[in-house]
């Protein structure tokens, strides 16, 4: 008989769960395993709130396993460290993101992109290599493989550098590697959530001109005045949309819900590059004469791997970039929630599990 | 009285031009302008039928102006240079593939992309800057700047290289520009006509491993044997499809009719590249995860600009790649234009133009 949740492991955890596809969560008793020769225990301070974990919560991708504890933007404290660990230490600031284990040894794993592996484990609702189910991070502690934790480097707010985990690192990947980070190029932001407003703040920090693209006009004045936009464009004005047709270098689609891509392409210049990043739920249109005629291409991304997670936390820091969050306490989840599938909130929520759990 | 469109130029010139969207070719008298100071002119040997031809002849596309003179894989003997043309001799063996102008002043011709210029003018049914209509190589001559003159070295057959300009470039620029051209990789080749049958010759000269696929199992001979692929796998059967998951680098799709991409995304490795060079009609369906589980890309690519145009035709030189073609006589050309409609040809028709377009005056 498989064991209850509390049983599996030897050390006693506690943490928020939902338990079928409402993904209302509740408090859930669980456990996590002995801290190994390579393990490192983080006591839990900060855990972002990603659209993923409210797809997770409810099932909408399809193969939650439930009981699931959400969160994999994790950032906390250093509680011990196993025998092998040398990278660090008891009362260091750390961060845990989307990924905690993979094969290590395939040829992905060795070109440092753990993301692509065919045998990643993720944070939560994955199989471990024990054959149990992880756990996240709205929970008050999380023992990680010391090559899946992240160093928190000095300067980067803890509550605010927890969203870089998952939509930092998931914005920073496709642009270091689509080479979208010419200065002086323009790229184009379509979306302005938690993916969309880290876009524009890398995206400015590389010297590049921002344009937000967006259905909801009454985001430009916080596009322009706060998170450092260049200019605004509304999807659905037709005649400034044109205007701006052919001007792009780059795109970067955060837009989860299915739209039409042929207005972002026509946006994009000749040999210009879209990346998308949102997972919508049906096929994307994808109109094949705009891509040949001006050698432009649709790409995909997916978070990064650990090394480029490092350096992307690291470069946030020297910028002083982090995400703008609203901090709510555990047990203002739920409300959080309905609001996320309403894209209330400016731009991530952050759950101050340290002080509410 | 104003000249008719066909004797706004003074140089008398002759081809066979489609009348209407039925398509149909026929002998045509028509007119060149006179060899300006920048010009080329050559007498037109050999001309590839381009499956962009067929498109064009029958307003498929929309856009069409009749008289039509297609034809923009031409190769031919120049007859004489202008005054400030330095780079040509009579004499030379040249050849003037899709485009005959650009405005030279963009970003995109400053790069040596012409062909992504936006005042790019087509070799024929465009419209020119001296507002006549350009028309292209069915004909006994051609005119052009030098800037779109293209040099064949002396070991590439002059049948064989006509198909170069236009097939050859199409897949020879995105090999390159996608990184996709490097020793060791694997790239699928999507459909084996004309461009495909291109695209298999220059991968396996850049140290490619190439799969073909197509639909046609009556085509893996030929594939292997003739061509040199690696191996061929049928579209149509599922088995041989999951047995390639996960195995290329890269793919080049040439298929022009409407077919479906996540089975091709599939066999892509991470970081893999689907390269569109066919033109279907209708949009694809793209599941965006296809693409954010494994980093991969959907691009285009559309012939290129003249220099890489040269440096693909001395590359072909230098491994000795030309098309595999059909010589036809001028006056086949409907019934060739037919079969072509049924992919009927290995794998691209050539005219004899030189010995077989007849002037009737």
């Amino acid at each position: 008989m498989a064991k209850a949740p509390e049983q599996e492991h030897p050390q006693k955890a506690f943490g928020w769960a939902a338990h079928d596809v409402s993904g209302t969560l509740s408090p859930f008793h669980f456990s996590r395993r002995e801290n190994g020769a390579d393990d490192v225990t983080v006591k839990i301070q900060y855990c972002g709130v990603c659209h993923s974990d409210l797809h997770s919560a409810k099932n909408e991708w399809g193969f939650t396993n439930y009981p699931i504890v959400p969160g994999h933007e994790i950032v906390g404290t250093v509680t011990k460290v196993g025998s092998n660990v040398s990278k660090f230490k008891v009362g260091e600031p750390v961060g845990v993101g989307v990924i905690v284990d993979s094969c290590r040894s395939c040829e992905i794993c060795q070109q440092d992109l753990e993301n692509y592996c065919p045998e990643t484990v993720f944070t939560y609702n994955s199989f471990s290599k024990d054959k149990s189910i992880t756990y996240g991070g709205y929970s008050d502690f999380i023992v990680v493989d010391q090559r899946f934790v992240l160093r928190f480097p000095e300067g980067l707010p803890l509550d605010a550098g927890a969203p870089l985990l998952c939509a930092g690192i998931t914005v920073y990947s496709p642009m270091k590697y689509y080479g979208m980070t010419e200065p002086g190029k323009h790229l184009g932001v379509a979306g302005l959530g938690g993916l969309g407003h880290m876009a524009v703040k890398l995206g400015k920090a590389f010297g590049l001109k921002v344009t937000v693209i967006s259905s909801s006009p009454h985001k430009e004045a916080e596009a322009i005045q706060k998170l450092g936009a260049d200019s605004f464009l509304v999807t659905s004005d037709s005649s400034t949309m044109k205007a701006a047709f052919g001007t792009m270098d780059y795109i970067i689609d955060t837009i989860s819900a299915v739209h039409p891509l042929a207005p972002l392409i026509s946006l994009l210049r000749m040999n210009g590059k879209l990346v998308t990043v949102g997972l919508p739920e049906k096929p994307l249109e994808l109109p094949i004469f705009s891509l040949v005629l001006g050698r432009k291409l649709v790409g995909g991304s997916d978070i990064g791997g650990i090394k480029e997670t490092q350096e992307m936390l690291d470069f946030c820091a020297k910028h002083k970039i982090a995400a703008d969050i609203e901090l709510i306490r555990m047990e203002e989840i739920n409300t959080a929630m309905e609001r996320l599938v309403k894209s209330d909130v400016k731009y991530r929520f952050v759950i101050d599990v340290g002080n509410s759990l | 009285m104003a000249k008719s469109m066909d004797q706004q130029h003074p140089v008398k010139a002759f081809g066979w031009a489609a009348r209407d969207s039925s398509g149909h070719l026929s002998p045509y008298n028509f007119s060149r302008r006179s060899t300006g100071e920048n010009d080329v002119a050559f007498k037109v040997l050999y001309c590839g039928v381009c499956h962009s031809d067929l498109h064009s002849i029958k307003n498929e596309w929309g856009g069409s102006t009749y008289p039509m003179v297609p034809g923009h894989e031409m190769v031919g003997v120049v007859t004489e240079v202008g005054s400030k043309v330095t780079k040509f001799n009579v004499g030379d063996r040249v050849g003037v593939g899709c485009m005959v102008w650009s405005c030279r002043s963009c970003d995109s011709c400053s790069s040596d992309l012409e062909n992504y210029c936006l005042g790019m003018i087509l070799t024929y049914n465009a419209k020119y800057h001296d507002g006549t209509i350009t028309y292209g190589g069915y004909s006994n001559l051609m005119v052009a700047d030098e800037h779109f003159i293209v040099s064949i070295p002396d070991n590439l057959p002059l049948e064989r290289a006509g198909p170069l300009l236009c097939a050859g470039i199409t897949v020879y620029s995105p090999l390159r520009y996608y990184g996709l051209d490097k020793p060791g990789l694997h790239v699928a080749v999507v459909g084996l006509g004309g461009l495909g049958h291109m695209a298999v010759k220059f991968a396996k000269a850049m140290g490619l491993k190439v799969t073909v696929i197509s639909t046609s199992p009556n085509k893996k001979q030929e594939a292997i044997e003739r061509l040199g692929a690696d191996s061929f796998l049928v579209s149509r059967d599922q088995e041989q499809l999951r047995s390639a998951i996960g195995t290329m680098d890269g793919i080049i799709d040439t298929v022009s009719a409407a077919h479906h991409l996540p089975p091709l995304l599939g066999l892509l490795k991470t970081n893999g590249k689907l390269i569109v060079v066919g033109a279907p009609e209708k949009p694809f369906e793209l599941p965006a995860f296809q693409l954010i589980y494994g980093r991969k890309l959907v691009g285009g690519s559309g012939i290129g600009g003249m220099k890489e145009t040269q440096e693909m035709i001395d590359f072909a030189s230098k491994h000795n790649i030309t098309s595999e073609v059909e010589v036809i006589r001028m006056d086949y050309i409907n019934t060739a234009m037919e079969r072509l409609a049924k992919a009927d040809v290995k794998y691209r028709f050539v005219i004899d133009i030189g010995n077989s377009l007849q002037t009737t005056e």
